[in-house]
């Protein structure tokens, strides 16, 4: 019992949460000082995924880059590339074809669904339900073959490029993603049937973690986290970027905070991320999907950009500084779940360990996004 | 608008740049530069205003310095477009310099706001707004991680994304 | 009953238990991986055996052949015991299980209490080897196993004391002969008590959370706990405690069964025998499967508010509703 007795004080201890945890997904190790079940203070440990893309960024021409961007938050890849071509074609100034646009956000929207269904699956085995994850992992197979066809990968996509995308699609696109729409719509009912309205859940969740709109504000946090804390803040709203302007869908906001609102944020979002699709589909135009004068070498003039875009964790920013040549002088990669993260600790005092498992899945991170 | 009640709360500061620039072509409405002992009464203006903070960063300008030959300029006037782009490269200094980046947005209109000082690359310290924003915390561990930037009266400058016993700054130049 | 001990017929109904516990832990892992991956609509173990029927068998010749690893500030002893204690009293609770009229290894007057009995041992093995092990989420989980335990033995005791007003007896084959048709099944026996269907439930439930299994899984909440108070033990230190689990289900579904549900009785009252005790017994069992792979696991004090302020007073509601009942009638 030495370890035990090694703490800081007889009425505490140190518990030492990941790097190699079930419910910290991946390297996330947080230092938890005990009181019994109940958390004194949570301090999360960072670095474990650090792989330095900034530094990756200073060291390659802007399109050797792209295929990092797959690499930070795995799970919604697309969307990294899409902040990254927009920061770079806002630089070097790249009208970017109507088709592209569209194909664009159809793809990011898909890769959001299929983001927020893993989170949903991985989130229920958090909580210790282990069917929702088949579930989930069944519909979000058919997402990725979809995904695959057109991207070509199924995870760490590389579609985008600057002043469009790599490839057109090809006819079995739209009936699949039709297809997939229309399932998707049958699914959600049942998952809110089998698992939202579940007493188990319901009382595991309502009203556990509380993050007040306050707290968002001073953490910076972003995307779903913020929106169940009742602030609407969407990138795609607020700061329109690409084609959403056109695209009619609702944000949705509970004002909760509770984990429970974060829960319903993400399954609403899933609804809209259809809606969205269905609208890109039928507003698809015809044309090149690279626009016909996008420069082979790009040497964008000199100053500093900055292009957000909503991530299926929040806002994902780059900040593009370059020198005029064809390497970036220096790019920041602000990650949404670093900043959805940094409050944990704050979040997560005098809450039982269970509560503060439920709060941290709530957040849905992505560790190799948070570390870089 | 938000940004003009910015611009007039900056403006008492007597910032050393500041100059409005259009969204679609930067990603952002206001460049403010000012000097290193200002950065926490700026961080309260923004607080007060009701923004977030959206990430601190820092640029290791050493490159530049390098390349253009010293020569004094005097400082943009505010509104002006600049050649080069943000206030950041309006004039190229003389010593090398790093400069540090707090970038603020708000949720409800569209509104982001650049806040950025320089500081002497030799001696990189300033004053943390941990205390105004909790939330820079980590940022701010993050770009003492990556650059070596001391940020005074910061309660944990420990590496924080860098292995444990890190001894160096990965981006900085040269 | 013959009370003079029979000593060739224990040691061979010992064996037999013992024999039955593995074979039951195996079939009952192959049915949970079954059911599980049908609920999942998935297919489930199907390369070793017919139906897959062999994998854990496998799984077990892979759990007895590993090293068996005992970390380094643990405490030996206890360590090495915790397992035991979990499995030992399993099986000798089968002592006193009547799986036919005649199949019972020793019918004695206070089988269930022998049972209760045995069935208190077990948490202390958890307790053990989590403390034991001087692992940090170990500790915690025998912390957490120890008042789930405490809190849900009251409410079952409490049915059980219930159930023993109304059959006036603790020998197990006697309260199953009471019960020799449907409508004589204790559940449905209103008239000793109009609550004897929420007093199965309540002994279900109880039986559930004894037995750690989820939704009460709390002493091993992995995604919390990693393992809970297995977490430092490797082959078949982990698998008797494994095994221990699936035998303590067992037991649990089968007292169900036998308190409630006529035993090895046949509910139309023609062929009573083994196959309707296995039968009920492993329908229930199944219920308690279902449950795993539908429910996310509750919270420690969830739990315990469930048991303290529903559970308990419920019970103890029945029991003197039904001592009065006694009385009246």
């Amino acid at each position: 019992m030495r370890q035990l007795i090694e703490s800081q004080s007889d009425e505490t201890f140190i518990l030492n949460l990941g790097p190699q945890h079930p419910s910290t997904h991946g390297v996330l190790r947080v230092k938890l000082q005990l009181d019994g079940e109940y958390i004194v203070e949570a301090e999360p440990v960072l670095g474990y995924c650090h792989r330095m893309h900034e530094k990756m960024g200073e060291n390659r021409t802007f399109a050797q880059f792209m295929p990092n961007c797959g690499r930070m938050d795995y799970l919604s890849a697309l969307a990294y590339n899409h902040g990254y071509v927009c920061a770079v074609e806002k630089a070097a100034g790249i009208e970017v074809p109507e088709r592209a646009e569209w194909l664009r956000v159809i793809t990011v929207e898909l890769n959001r669904i299929s983001s927020h269904l893993l989170w949903f699956g991985a989130y229920l085995l958090d909580l210790g339900g282990f069917t929702p994850l088949l579930y989930a992992f069944d519909d979000r197979e058919r997402l990725l073959d979809i995904l695959d066809t057109v991207t070509g990968s199924r995870l760490t996509y590389c579609y985008f490029r600057f002043g469009g995308v790599y490839n057109d699609i090809d006819e079995n696109f739209v009936p699949a993603v039709r297809e997939f729409v229309a399932r998707m719509r049958t699914r959600l009912p049942m998952y809110h049937k089998l698992v939202t309205k579940n007493i188990i859940l319901m009382k595991r969740l309502e009203g556990i973690g509380p993050v007040s709109a306050e707290m968002v504000r001073k953490y910076g946090a972003t995307g779903p986290v913020a929106r169940g804390s009742g602030v609407s803040y969407d990138v795609r709203k607020n700061e329109p970027y690409s084609v959403y302007p056109e695209v009619d869908f609702d944000v949705p906001v509970y004002s909760e905070g509770d984990s429970m609102a974060r829960y319903k944020v993400r399954m609403d979002e899933i609804e809209q991320s259809l809606r969205i699709i269905e609208q890109g589909l039928n507003r698809l135009p015809e044309g090149p999907v690279m626009a016909p004068k996008a420069p082979k070498i790009l040497k964008p003039p000199k100053g500093d950009f900055y292009q957000a875009v909503e991530a299926a964790r929040g806002s994902f920013g780059v900040r593009l500084v370059s020198d005029g040549t064809n390497t970036p002088y220096r790019l920041k990669l602000r990650s949404p779940s670093y900043s959805n993260l940094s409050l944990f600790g704050e979040a997560a005092q005098g809450m039982l360990i269970a509560d503060a498992i439920a709060l941290l899945g709530s957040l849905d991170l992505v560790i190799p996004e948070i570390d870089r | 608008m938000i940004r003009d009640k910015i611009k007039k709360e900056m403006a008492a500061l007597s910032p050393v740049a500041m100059l409005e620039t259009e969204h679609a072509a930067k990603g952002y409405d206001l460049d403010v530069r000012v000097s290193p002992d200002q950065v926490v009464a700026a961080a309260e203006i923004m607080d007060r205003a009701g923004f977030f903070i959206e990430a601190v960063t820092g640029v290791d300008w050493l490159l530049e310095a390098k390349a253009a030959p010293p020569k004094p300029k005097a400082p943009s006037e505010a509104g002006e477009q600049p050649e080069g782009g943000g206030a950041a490269e309006e004039a190229a200094p003389t010593a090398p310099e790093m400069e540090v980046v707090y970038d603020f947005n708000i949720a409800s209109e569209l509104c982001r706001v650049v806040v950025r000082t320089r500081i002497p690359r030799d001696n990189p310290e300033l004053p943390t707004i941990q205390q105004v924003y909790p939330g820079a915390n980590w940022h701010e561990r993050e770009t003492h991680d990556f650059f070596g930037i001391k940020f005074v009266g910061h309660p944990n400058l420990t590496p924080f994304l860098l292995p444990e016993d890190a001894d160096f700054h990965p981006l900085l130049k040269g | 009953m013959n009370e003079s001990i029979n000593i060739p017929w224990l040691v061979g109904s010992l064996v037999a238990a013992i024999a039955f516990v593995a074979l039951n832990a195996s079939m009952l892992v192959w049915l949970e991986r079954k059911v599980a991956g049908h609920i999942q609509r998935r297919i489930g173990p199907k390369e070793v055996g017919p139906f897959g029927l062999f994998q854990s068998f496998a799984d077990g010749l892979k759990l007895m052949s590993k090293q068996l690893i005992v970390p380094e500030c643990s405490d030996r002893i206890l360590f090495k015991v915790a397992p035991l204690l979990v499995m030992v009293p399993a099986i000798m609770s089968f002592v006193v299980i009547p799986f036919s009229e005649n199949l019972v290894a020793r019918n004695i007057n206070i089988g269930l209490l022998v049972i209760f009995a045995f069935a208190s041992v077990n948490v202390l093995g958890l307790l053990l080897g989590g403390w034991g092990s001087a692992n940090k989420y170990a500790v915690i989980s025998g912390a957490r196993a120890v008042s789930q335990n405490v809190a849900y033995e009251i409410p079952m005791l409490v049915t059980v004391v219930t159930m023993i007003m109304v059959t006036q007896t603790m020998n197990l084959n006697e309260i199953v002969l009471q019960q020799p048709d449907i409508f004589h099944w204790y559940i449905f026996r209103l008239n000793a008590s109009p609550l004897m269907p929420v007093a199965f439930l309540i002994f279900f439930v109880c039986s559930m959370a004894e037995t750690n299994r989820a939704p009460f899984d709390l002493g091993e909440a992995e995604s919390e706990l990693v393992a809970g108070f297995h977490t430092e033990y490797a082959g078949m230190g982990f698998g008797l405690f494994f095994l221990g689990e699936y035998a303590n289900v067992f037991i649990g579904c089968s007292l169900a069964t036998i308190l409630f549900l006529g035993g090895w009785q046949s509910p139309f009252g023609v062929f009573p025998g083994v196959w309707w005790f296995l039968l009920k017994v492993y329908t229930l069992i199944f219920v308690v499967m279902w449950a795993r792979w539908t429910f996310p696991r509750t919270t420690l004090y969830g739990l315990l508010n469930l048991s303290w302020k529903i559970l308990i007073p419920i019970s103890l509601f029945n029991l003197v509703l039904t001592g009065v009942m006694l009385k009246v009638f």
